[in-house]
C-alpha cells in the first residue's frame, strides 16, 4: 500500500519538476524583481519596496500605455462580441451554406497575427492600400492611418476585431446549440414569435453564461495585444498605440530594466489572473445550469 | 427550431449579411493573394484590379523561394511545435493519470497548483525564462524555443478531466490480466483519449506556431526563426521591401495552417475553443 502512495508522485514527478522550474519559481522571481532596481546583466541591486510601483504611477509613458490598453479593450471587446453574436445567430437560423460561412469566418483566427498584421499594413498604406482607395472612390481623402495618432489605435482595434470575431462566433454557436428546443416552442405558444421577441425572451437570457465567458476570453486576448503593435506601429506615433505588454517588452528587453519591467509584469499578471478567475467561476456556474 | 425563424426574404437577407461579414473576414487574404501575383509596377497603378494583367508576377514566389529562408522558417516551425507537443504529452499524460486514477497524499494540493498555474499568462515569465536560458547558454537555440513550454497546465487539466470519465473497471480488469501501470496508460488511456489529445495538439501547435512574443526575445539568428518571427525578419530584408514579394512570403507562411484547418475543420474548432 505504501508503494501505491508513492506511485502518484513518481508519475507526477516530471510535471511537478517542470511546473516548479518553469512556472512557480519564475512567478516568485518576477514578484521579487519587481521590488528591486535590478538591471539585466548587473551584479548588484538594491531593494526598493514598492518604489517601482510608485514610479509606474508617475510614469507618463506607462500611464499612457495603460490608458491605450483600456481604450483598445473597450473598442475590441464590444465590437468582437457583438459582431460574433450577430453572425452566430444568423448562421444558426438556417441550414443553407452554414458550413461554408462558418469556415470563412473562422479563417482569421488561424492565421499568424504577425503575418496578417503585415498584410493589414499594406491595406492601410496611404499610397497603395485598399482602404484609402475605397475612401477616394467615395470622394474622401482617406488618412495615413497608422502614422496619425488620432487613428492608429483605432486601426489596430479594427484588426483586433477582425481577428477575434470568428472566435466569438464559434463560442456563441455552441451556446446557441445548447438552448433547449422546448423554449422556442413555449415562447411561440405564448405569442412571442417575432424575431425580436425570440432574441429578447429566449436567446439572450439563455446565452447569459456563455456571454460572460466569451467577453472574458476576448478581453484577455485584447489585454495581451502585442503582435500588431510590434509589427505596425512600435507603440507610436507619440506613444499613441503603446500598450501594457508592449511597454513591458521594451522596458525589460530593450532597456534591460528588469526590476521596472517586472513591476509591469506584476500589473499584467494581476489583470489577467483576475479575469481568468471570474471566467473559472462562470464555467462552474454553467455546469450547474445544464 | 432556430434562433430566428426566417421567411424567404429573411433568408435572402441572411445570405446578404453573412456574405458581407465573410468578405470582411476574407478580404485581407484576397488582397494578399492578389498583390502576391502582381509585378511591383502594377501594385502602384492608380486603378486596382484583382488579377494581374500578365503572369510575370508569379516571379515573386520564385524570388522568395530562391533567396529567403522561408522554407527554413516553416521547417523550424514544424520542429519546434512538434517537439513542444511531444514533450508536453510526455510530461502531462502520466501526471494527468495520477491525478485522475491514483490515490496519494497531496493529490489535491498538486491539482490546486495546476489550477493556479492556469491563471498565469506566459508573457509574465519571459524575464526569468530569459535569465535561466542565458545561464544555461541556451539562448538562440531550438532549446530556448522549446524548453519553457514542456509543461502545459492546460494539457494536464484537460487530460485529467477526460481520464476521469474512463471507468475504473476497465483499469481493474487490465490489472487482473497482469497489465502493468505503464501498459495501462499506453494501451488503454492514450488510445481512448484520441479526440482530446488531438484537440490539445491543435491548441498547442497553433499557439506556438503563431507566437511572436517569445521567439522575438529568445532568438538572435534568422536561421532558427519560427514562421511568425521569420516573416518579420524577411520584411527587413531587401526583397521584403517589395510589396509583391512580401505578400508572396506571407502567403507561404499562412497557407500551411489554413490548409490543415480546411482539411480538419471540426477538430480545429474543437481544439481552439476547448477552454
Amino acid at each position: 500500500m505504501k508503494r501505491h502512495k508513492l506511485r502518484g508522485w513518481i508519475y507526477s514527478a516530471p510535471a511537478v519538476l517542470a511546473m516548479c522550474v518553469l512556472f512557480l519559481g519564475p512567478v516568485l522571481a518576477v514578484l521579487f524583481f519587481s521590488l528591486t532596481d535590478w538591471q539585466l546583466g548587473q551584479k548588484s541591486f538594491s531593494f526598493l519596496g514598492l518604489g517601482n510601483f510608485e514610479a509606474l504611477l508617475a510614469d507618463k509613458v506607462f500611464l499612457k500605455s495603460l490608458r491605450n490598453t483600456f481604450v483598445y479593450v473597450l473598442l475590441v471587446v464590444p465590437g468582437t462580441v457583438a459582431l460574433g453574436l450577430f453572425v452566430a445567430v444568423l448562421l444558426e437560423s438556417s441550414e443553407e451554406l452554414k458550413g461554408i460561412y462558418r469556415t470563412a469566418h473562422f479563417v482569421p483566427v488561424m492565421a499568424a497575427t504577425s503575418a496578417m498584421a503585415i498584410v493589414w499594413g499594406t491595406m492601410l498604406n496611404p499610397s497603395i492600400g485598399m482602404i484609402n482607395r475605397v475612401f477616394h472612390w467615395f470622394g474622401y481623402s482617406g488618412a495615413n492611418w497608422l502614422r496619425d495618432e488620432s487613428t492608429a489605435l483605432l486601426a489596430l482595434a479594427l484588426i483586433g476585431v477582425w481577428q477575434g470575431f470568428g472566435y466569438a462566433m464559434v463560442l456563441f454557436i455552441s451556446g446557441l446549440k445548447a438552448i433547449p428546443q422546448q423554449l422556442y416552442e413555449a415562447a411561440e405558444i405564448d405569442g412571442a414569435d417575432s424575431a425580436v421577441d425570440r432574441l429578447r425572451l429566449v436567446v439572450l437570457p439563455m446565452l447569459g453564461p456563455v456571454m460572460m465567458f466569451v467577453v472574458i476570453i476576448i478581453a484577455v486576448r485584447a489585454f495581451s495585444v502585442f503582435d500588431t503593435i510590434h509589427v505596425l506601429t512600435e507603440g507610436g506615433p507619440n506613444y499613441g498605440t503603446d500598450a501594457l505588454l508592449y511597454r513591458l517588452y521594451v522596458e525589460s528587453f530593450n532597456f534591460l530594466r528588469t526590476g521596472y519591467g517586472g513591476a509591469m509584469a506584476v500589473v499584467f499578471l494581476i489583470v489577467v489572473a483576475m479575469l481568468t478567475l471570474v471566467q473559472a467561476r462562470v464555467i462552474d456556474k454553467r455546469v450547474h445550469y445544464t | 427550431m432556430t434562433p430566428l425563424s426566417l421567411g424567404r426574404t429573411g433568408k435572402i437577407v441572411r445570405h446578404a449579411v453573412l456574405i458581407t461579414t465573410a468578405l470582411f473576414a476574407l478580404i485581407p487574404f484576397i488582397w494578399m493573394l492578389s498583390l502576391s501575383i502582381k509585378p511591383e509596377s502594377e501594385i502602384f497603378q492608380r486603378s486596382f484590379h484583382l488579377l494581374p494583367s500578365n503572369l510575370s508576377g508569379l516571379n515573386n514566389y520564385a524570388a522568395v523561394f530562391a533567396s529567403a529562408p522561408i522554407v527554413r522558417f516553416l521547417f523550424n516551425g514544424v520542429v519546434v511545435c512538434g517537439a513542444i507537443f511531444m514533450l508536453q504529452l510526455l510530461v502531462s499524460i502520466p501526471c494527468a493519470y495520477a491525478l485522475a486514477k491514483l490515490r496519494f497524499r497531496g493529490r489535491d494540493t498538486l491539482f490546486a497548483a495546476v489550477l493556479v498555474v492556469l491563471l498565469i499568462p506566459s508573457q509574465v515569465l519571459s524575464i526569468p525564462h530569459f535569465i535561466m536560458l542565458h545561464h544555461a547558454s541556451l539562448l538562440d537555440t531550438y532549446g530556448a524555443l522549446i524548453l519553457p513550454w514542456v509543461f502545459s497546465a492546460f494539457g494536464v487539466f484537460l487530460l485529467r478531466q477526460f481520464f476521469l470519465t474512463i471507468p475504473d473497471e476497465l483499469i481493474h480488469a487490465a490489472q487482473l490480466d497482469g497489465m502493468s501501470e505503464a501498459g495501462i496508460i499506453w494501451r488503454i488511456m492514450i488510445p481512448m483519449s484520441g479526440p482530446v489529445i488531438a484537440a490539445f495538439g491543435i491548441f498547442s501547435v497553433v499557439s506556438h506556431w503563431n507566437d511572436l512574443f517569445w521567439p522575438l526575445i529568445a532568438l538572435r539568428s534568422m536561421e532558427l526563426s519560427t514562421p511568425a518571427l521569420g516573416i518579420l525578419l524577411f520584411r527587413d530584408e531587401e526583397l521584403g521591401r517589395q510589396f509583391g514579394s512580401l505578400m508572396a512570403a506571407t502567403t507561404i507562411i499562412v497557407v500551411p495552417l489554413i490548409a490543415f484547418f480546411l482539411m480538419a475543420q471540426r477538430r480545429f474548432i474543437d481544439g481552439l475553443t476547448i477552454r
